[in-house]
């Protein structure tokens, strides 16, 4: 009987423990929510604005709120990734994510406006509007329209046959060389303002004075040309000799570059703070009273010897001193004691003291 | 008008630090407003920061003078001291007397010597007008 009691508790509570894991996988895939979540699934978003206790994020169990609390929304969003259609692609199956819907902010900032070309800047300053031009123009000799530029334009002298010399022109000079120089010249020229826009434009640098050729090179442009191709061998030309009429390149040196007038004021007085700390450790430290003392002992030997080579010279004759106006030299070595130090004090104290004895 | 360089500036304090010694210091950092040094046509100019900011307004060629002119730069960027800088500097200079003897000969000196001149102070021909003939 007992046993049979036994067996029917434990099959009991096989039946009721099946039950509660059915109960759990259920509630494992369903969650309960007071608000639905939003959900941008073609950035893979889930929103969750329920409204949470500040206590369950300070207490004890915070860590299991939080974790319960991801994992609730995680199901909730994989349940919806599962509603998409989907597609099979070499044995993965693969759902098709929609456009994503909330705007993402920049991840650079935006581009600047460039700043306007060199022709753009003096459009601007003597006010030329752009002139809307038509497509294609009238070609007289071909009776026919053709386009303003490019392959078969209106106006191309390229295939001419006959070009005259002008009056003013050197009989010996071929005119048809010429045509073609002077249309590589304002290609070439073309192309380096080109580059000096984009240079411009991005704070770039481009090769310098005559080294790209322009049409009209100065005698300026040349000599600079000529010494920026001077320096630049692996010597920086040091070696490099001089044709006997050149001349050197005015306006060689370095730009200096000053601070802004108005610049960071605790900067500056910080830097002049330093350098003004700089010059006092410097500045060797003299101790006045040190070097007083011995200047005057050393004066003391100088005139003690003199006197004694004296005493032996001139017996009883009276050396006077000329004192006339000690004290302002020695005033002026005073005032400014602490930079001239003890040494310029030599002849002056102890010519004072020489006059007491014949003062006397 | 520009800030000095650090040359400049070096050559400007080595100046001053003859006349006012360490107190430079108190005219580079001062309590009572940010002072600067700007150079203008190689003179040096000690002015207020407000009045900076107004100067910029003038254009080089009209601006003549701004602030107190400490001195110039001669062309060998030497620097001379003018006498408008005496205000800034009378407060931290040494003394008022000159010395005609050091400290250590004062000990040694005879009962008759001449220790100090006492040549004259700010003020003392104000003070003392009615006494003066």
């Amino acid at each position: 009987m007992s046993n049979m009691a036994t067996a029917s508790c434990n099959v009991d509570e096989l039946l009721a423990q099946a039950e509660r894991d059915e109960a759990e996988k259920l509630r494992s895939i369903a969650v309960d929510k007071e608000l639905e979540l939003e959900f941008d699934l073609g950035n893979l978003l889930a929103c969750d604005k329920n409204r949470l206790e500040t206590r369950d994020f300070t207490g004890e169990e915070k860590h299991d709120f939080l974790r319960s609390l991801a994992r609730d929304n995680t199901q909730l969003l994989i349940n919806e990734l599962w509603k998409l259609p989907t597609e099979r692609i070499q044995e993965a199956v693969v759902a098709k994510l929609p456009e994503p819907t909330t705007p993402l902010p920049r991840e650079k900032p935006p581009p600047r406006p460039r700043p306007p070309t060199k022709w753009e800047q003096f459009a601007k300053l003597k006010g030329i509007q752009k002139k809307k031009k038509t497509n294609l123009v009238w070609d007289e000799t071909a009776k026919e329209w053709r386009r303003r530029w490019g392959y078969k334009r209106a106006k191309d002298n390229t295939n001419e046959w006959l070009i005259e010399v002008p009056q003013t022109a050197d009989p010996n000079e071929d005119q048809f060389v010429k045509r073609i120089t002077a249309k590589k010249e304002r290609v070439a020229k073309n192309e380096l303002n080109r580059l000096r826009n984009i240079a411009r434009a991005q704070k770039l640098k481009v090769p310098g004075m005559g080294l790209t050729p322009v049409s009209r090179q100065s005698k300026d442009d040349l000599v600079r040309a000529a010494s920026v191709a001077r320096t630049s061998t692996a010597s920086v030309g040091k070696f490099q000799e001089r044709l006997p009429k050149e001349k050197p390149a005015k306006g060689t040196g370095k730009r200096r570059k000053f601070q802004p007038v108005i610049g960071d004021f605790s900067a500056e007085k910080d830097k002049q703070l330093e350098l003004l700390k700089m010059m006092e450790s410097k500045r060797p430290k003299l101790n006045v009273t040190k070097a007083v003392n011995k200047q005057m002992r050393e004066d003391d030997r100088e005139e003690a010897a003199a006197r004694n080579s004296k005493r032996g010279k001139q017996a009883g004759r009276k050396g006077r001193r000329d004192n006339a106006a000690p004290g302002k030299g020695k005033g002026k070595m005073g005032a400014r004691g602490k930079k001239a130090g003890g040494k310029p004090q030599r002849g002056k104290p102890s010519g004072g003291k020489k006059s007491k004895p014949g003062k006397r | 008008m520009r800030p000095l360089t650090e040359e400049e500036t070096k050559t400007f304090f080595e100046k001053l630090s003859k006349y006012i010694g360490e107190n430079i210091k108190l005219l580079v950092d001062r309590p009572d407003g940010t002072y600067c040094f700007r150079l203008h046509n190689n003179r040096v100019y000690y002015m207020s920061q407000n009045i900076l900011k107004l100067s910029t307004n003038i254009s080089r060629d009209k601006l003549v003078s701004v602030g107190t002119c400490f001195g110039k730069f001669t062309k060998t960027n030497k620097f001379r001291l003018h006498i408008t800088a005496l205000d800034f500097l009378a407060p931290y200079a040494k003394g008022f007397g000159v010395a005609a003897k050091t400290t250590q000969e004062c000990r040694r000196v005879d009962p008759m010597s001449i220790v100090v001149f006492h040549q004259a102070d700010v003020g003392e021909f104000i003070r003392n007008e009615d006494a003066l003939t």
